[in-house]
């Protein structure tokens, strides 16, 4: 297993430290159906050999890291130095795509994890209540945002919003404005994409909170109800402190899983309005160019992020391992 | 439980269950629009003109006499041979969920009754695996697949998912074993059993719950991953889901939408029936296992 | 589009049933095994060069979107996983940088009498790869509408501003016009397109600097912005799936697509007979001044990987001559615009015929090419929104691609 864990992600981060050997080219005649043409080539032969010398590449360091597309720092340099106000030095950073994708991930994030754990404990609750009949089917609709692929269910969505779609013709006629479309502005896109995160993993909050809920005991509910406890106070110091373990399970879920939104992205072919971390990864490896370390870096950036985000999180289970050590 | 709060505010209830309604209404109001649309023709399903066409199949009738059509489910089934696929699906899918279930509770509950710090950082490293984007993980494994002689094969990909589910398995098939009380183990280990023959005799009929749910989470990333088996599987060899997106077309073509709705719909049957099968464990599995994180 | 499938379904069972029987190509044995992407066009080579499968010859295929991130590491093994890969003038050129194609002088001049000098496509000299097929992008315009507003078919894009709000005005379409500009390859293509209409050159002669940031540039961009002045604000998101089905529905009054797309647009499913019927296949056209058409020629063809036997290449390459023999022509003429002789052009192939005619430039060929396209893709959509400036937008297209070519090692 260490296999399989360690090994990816070690030759991730050698991959990273590595750009490709310079290039040497030569001008060759290359003739196809259309016309001929002397254009310069790379010179295969030539860089096999530099290649054969040193198989990985060209030692860079952290360079791959820093430059443009990526951290940037010397463009952040001149942009701080040039612009005036704080406001063009947010629009200037806006600019360099790492950190456009960044912003985006983050807002996308922090937006979705908090929205999936409120609304999937509501709707658990609301559940809970319903007669034990139509629990069933209740469970199985609920649960079919998250069963279904990421990239088919926001195909789905996709052609819906359309504005000729249904349910980009209905926004058209609630805010009486037939130029309205959920694809052309930035901003509609964004929420569009949260929205569709929302809907996506609010499901699995829901089943973990509806399974704990099941547990609550009702010996202290009860107990509450006598002392007087209102439905909202009970709620709220009796079954949300006794859901707090589940509540930071689906949380740690969530942010990774935020940290990692690629698909939509896809679905909605929102790439104009709208990068992600993985996204750009997926660019970098699959686009024009095979940018093996562009992606790396993008990758362990992306980890980066994650364990900060993760750090309070993992504190405690290491306390926890503590306190279970023998 | 519900019956102790019977007594009280018809409002609350009212608003409770007008707020499960409209969430099903969000839940399920997609799918309800697919499976009505994939009986459409695709002029009907895009519905450029009108949207309310896709409601009535005016183009629907245009082309073929009715209102209804099963084009796309024969075209993807019959024509493209989609039932290949669904296959290749039920085997990744099997497999996948059998040897990350196994390795899952061996490896689990070996974590959870050991006592050392390398379980810990066994459990974080899983974690930052688990954070890795799978495209760049994909990239990787590329070149000493072919080197091997190894891509394109189930098995392969089977092995690479196994690979990619396994932190996850882990993570919440070790916090359902430490939930299981230490002494049950541990008595019938005085009263003479082994290690293994008390997981055998005490842990194993008390796990159910937890592996089903477990199972299930698996289940999902093997039958809805795209990144990897579309990377890693031959034509012959493709699963349900990379087929689906090969019906969308590509960039000089235009695909047949049409086979692909109906596959997607034939794709989230199963799902159906398996959900149904499996929702008390699910949930009484869930309680049991994820609540210490 | 059904009756395509259908027939390449056909084609594909007459392949497999007949297989052993039609044996023979005068092949002995050897591994064919060939990645091509997933179109019916492809499907209709592949499965006729399947027709040589049988006894000692092993036949394996693989269609997918997929083939151009797995080419690289599926010819690097030794031996290569795939013995032919169908490529582009786009797709070949990573092949060709790193030394993974097999020249084809010796198999051409042994097996290769059928094949016209005009499909070989010869890199420094050597024969690399075999083309059998040509596609564009070219104008399509519905005669009804332009008729109606007094219009000739536009034979410049400011010809094209002109008739879109020609349409506009009379009330005809709001919309009238669009490309394929989703902020994807699309997008990217279409500023190729516009950029070497205007008679721009990419880089600085015998360098792989970037030289974007100039007037030509500038015209380019600004031109694009002007057109999607008049094609639905959700331009963005627009590709071939998104604008075939547009035009069936009337929508749209010209819009600029690829030539392999005529075919669904003149059938009869998914539109009305009034649409079809004034479907009109039109030439590229020409911007602020320039001579050739804005457009690029891509051809489709061939090329058998270096890491196999040469008994396997020998035997790949006879199936494939097979693939694009004189009878696969006549049983798919319209699936296609073919460069055999055998091909008869139909009305969907006029439209790539006059691109070619009119003496439009190939898609460059360069092995850096393709991070300049990246670049394109990357930030044109800002500026297009609205967002900076046209300059702004192609200083920072030459930022994103220096930073690519140096991590490639095309820069220093």
């Amino acid at each position: 297993m260490v296999l399989f864990i360690a090994l990816p992600i070690a030759s991730v981060v050698v991959q990273s430290l590595f750009v490709q050997h310079e290039q040497v080219m030569i001008e060759v005649e290359n003739c196809g159906p259309f016309k001929c043409e002397t254009v310069i080539q790379a010179d295969p032969d030539a860089t096999a050999a530099l290649r054969e010398s040193a198989p990985l590449g060209k030692y860079n360091a952290l360079k791959t890291y820093t430059n443009r597309n990526h951290l940037a720092f010397n463009e952040l340099g001149d942009i701080w130095s040039s612009s005036e106000t704080f406001f063009g030095f947010i629009s200037g950073v806006y600019n360099l795509p790492f950190y456009k994708a960044l912003f985006f991930t983050l807002t996308y994030t922090f937006l979705v994890a908090p929205s999936v754990l409120i609304l999937g404990l509501f709707i658990a609750l609301g559940v809970n209540r319903l007669p034990q009949l139509v629990k069933g089917p209740t469970i199985f609709a609920s649960l079919l945002p998250m069963i279904v692929t990421p990239l088919i269910g926001s195909l789905i969505l996709f052609w819906m919003v359309d504005a000729d779609g249904i349910i980009g013709a209905t926004l058209q006629l609630i805010f009486n404005n037939p130029d309205l479309s959920l694809k052309a502005s930035a901003p509609l896109t964004w929420i569009m994409l949260i929205i569709y995160g929302i809907w996506h993993s609010t499901p699995f909050a829901f089943v973990v909170f509806y399974a704990g809920l099941q547990t609550v005991p009702s010996d202290t509910l009860e107990a509450a109800q006598i002392d007087g406890a209102s439905r909202w106070q009970r709620v709220r110091f009796v079954i949300v402190p006794y859901m707090m373990p589940l509540a930071i399970f689906i949380l740690l879920m969530q942010l990774m899983d935020g940290l990692r939104v690629f698909e939509p992205i896809v679905g909605f072919s929102a790439s104009a309005k709208a990068t992600s971390l993985s996204w750009i990864i997926f660019n970098d490896l699959f686009g024009n160019a095979k940018l093996y370390g562009s992606a790396a870096a993008t990758s362990m950036l992306t980890i980066l992020f994650v364990c900060i985000i993760l750090t309070p999180v993992l504190i405690r289970t290491w306390r926890d391992f503590n306190r279970k050590g023998i | 439980m519900t019956s102790s709060f019977k007594n009280n505010a018809p409002l609350l209830t009212w608003f409770a269950t007008s707020m499960v309604v409209l969430w099903l209404l969000i839940a399920i109001g997609p799918f309800i629009w697919t499976v009505w649309g994939s009986f459409k023709v695709e002029g009907d399903f895009f519905s450029k003109a009108d949207w309310r066409n896709a409601i009535y199949g005016v183009m629907t009738i245009v082309e073929t006499g009715d209102s209804f059509t099963g084009n796309g489910y024969y075209g993807a089934w019959i024509e493209e041979e989609f039932w290949f696929n669904v296959f290749n699906t039920t085997v990744v899918v099997f497999f996948t969920v059998t040897i990350s279930l196994t390795m899952g509770t061996l490896g689990g509950y070996a974590l959870a009754r050991s006592g050392f710090r390398y379980a810990f950082w066994l459990l974080i490293l899983a974690l930052i695996f688990r954070a890795m984007p799978h495209i760049t993980l994909v990239s990787g494994y590329l070149l000493p697949f072919f080197e091997w002689n190894v891509w394109g094969k189930l098995s392969t990909t089977i092995v690479v998912l196994v690979a990619i589910n396994q932190p996850f398995t882990l993570w919440m098939l070790h916090s359902f074993f430490l939930n299981i009380p230490k002494d049950m183990d541990e008595s019938a280990m005085v009263d003479g059993c082994t290690r293994f023959q008390a997981f055998r005799h005490v842990i194993i009929p008390v796990m159910w719950p937890g592996v089903i749910t477990t199972g299930l989470f698996s289940f999902l990333l093997a039958y809805n991953d795209f990144a990897i088996t579309s990377m890693l599987l031959s034509s012959e060899n493709q699963t349900m889901v990379p087929r689906i997106a090969s019906f969308l077309g590509s960039v000089r073509e235009q695909g047949n939408v049409m086979f692909a709705v109906a596959a997607v719909v034939s794709a989230i049957v199963p799902l159906f029936f398996l959900v149904l099968f499996f929702q008390r464990q699910i949930v009484s599995g869930l309680t049991a296992g994820a609540v210490k994180g | 589009m059904k009756y395509i499938k259908i027939l390449s379904c056909a084609a594909l069972m007459t392949g497999a049933s007949f297989g052993s029987a039609f044996a023979g190509c005068g092949i002995e044995s050897g591994r064919i095994s060939i990645l091509a992407n997933d179109f019916p066009a492809l499907h209709a080579v592949v499965s006729k060069a399947e027709e040589c499968a049988g006894g000692a010859v092993t036949f394996a295929k693989n269609h997918t979107a997929k083939h151009q991130e797995l080419q690289g590491p599926a010819l690097t093994a030794n031996p290569a996983e795939y013995t032919a890969k169908i490529v582009t003038n786009g797709s070949i050129v990573p092949l060709l940088t790193d030394g993974l194609l097999r020249p084809l002088d010796d198999l051409v001049a042994k097996h290769g009498q059928s094949l016209g000098k005009n499909q070989l496509i010869t890199i420094d000299g050597k024969i690399m790869a075999v083309a059998f097929m040509a596609n564009a992008q070219h104008l399509v315009v519905r005669q009804d509408i332009l008729d109606k507003v007094g219009k000739p078919v536009p034979s410049t894009y400011e010809e094209v501003l002109e008739t879109a709000e020609a349409i506009r005005a009379a009330g005809i379409m709001k919309y009238p016009f669009a490309m394929l500009t989703k902020a994807d390859w699309n997008l990217g293509e279409e500023v190729v397109n516009m950029y070497l209409g205007h008679g721009g050159e990419f880089f600085k002669p015998g360098t792989a600097e970037a030289s974007v940031n100039n007037a030509k540039g500038v015209a380019t961009l600004e031109m694009l912005k002007s057109l999607m002045e008049y094609s639905n604000p959700d331009f963005l998101t627009y590709n071939t799936g998104a604008v075939v089905p547009l035009w069936e529905s009337g929508e749209l009054a010209m819009a600029e697509i690829w030539g392999s797309s005529m075919g669904s647009l003149l059938d009869d499913e998914g539109s009305t007979p009034a649409v079809v019927s004034n479907t009109v296949p039109a030439n590229a056209p020409t911007v602020g001044g320039g001579s050739n058409p804005a457009s690029t020629l891509w051809w489709d063809g061939f090329s058998i990987a270096k890491n196999i036997s040469d008994e396997d290449a020998e035997a790949t390459f006879i199936a494939l001559v097979n693939g694009v023999s004189t009878e696969m022509v006549k049983a798919n003429n319209d699936k296609a615009v073919w460069l055999m002789d055998a091909y008869v052009p139909g009305k969907s192939a006029e439209g790539v015929s006059m691109v070619a005619a009119a003496g439009a430039e190939p898609y460059p060929m360069l092995p850096y090419m393709g991070l300049l396209h990246g670049a394109f893709v990357a930030e044109v959509p800002d500026f297009l929104q609205g967002n900076e400036s046209a300059e702004q937008t192609l200083a920072d297209i030459e930022a994103a691609y220096t930073a690519a070519a140096q991590e490639k090692g095309f820069l220093k």
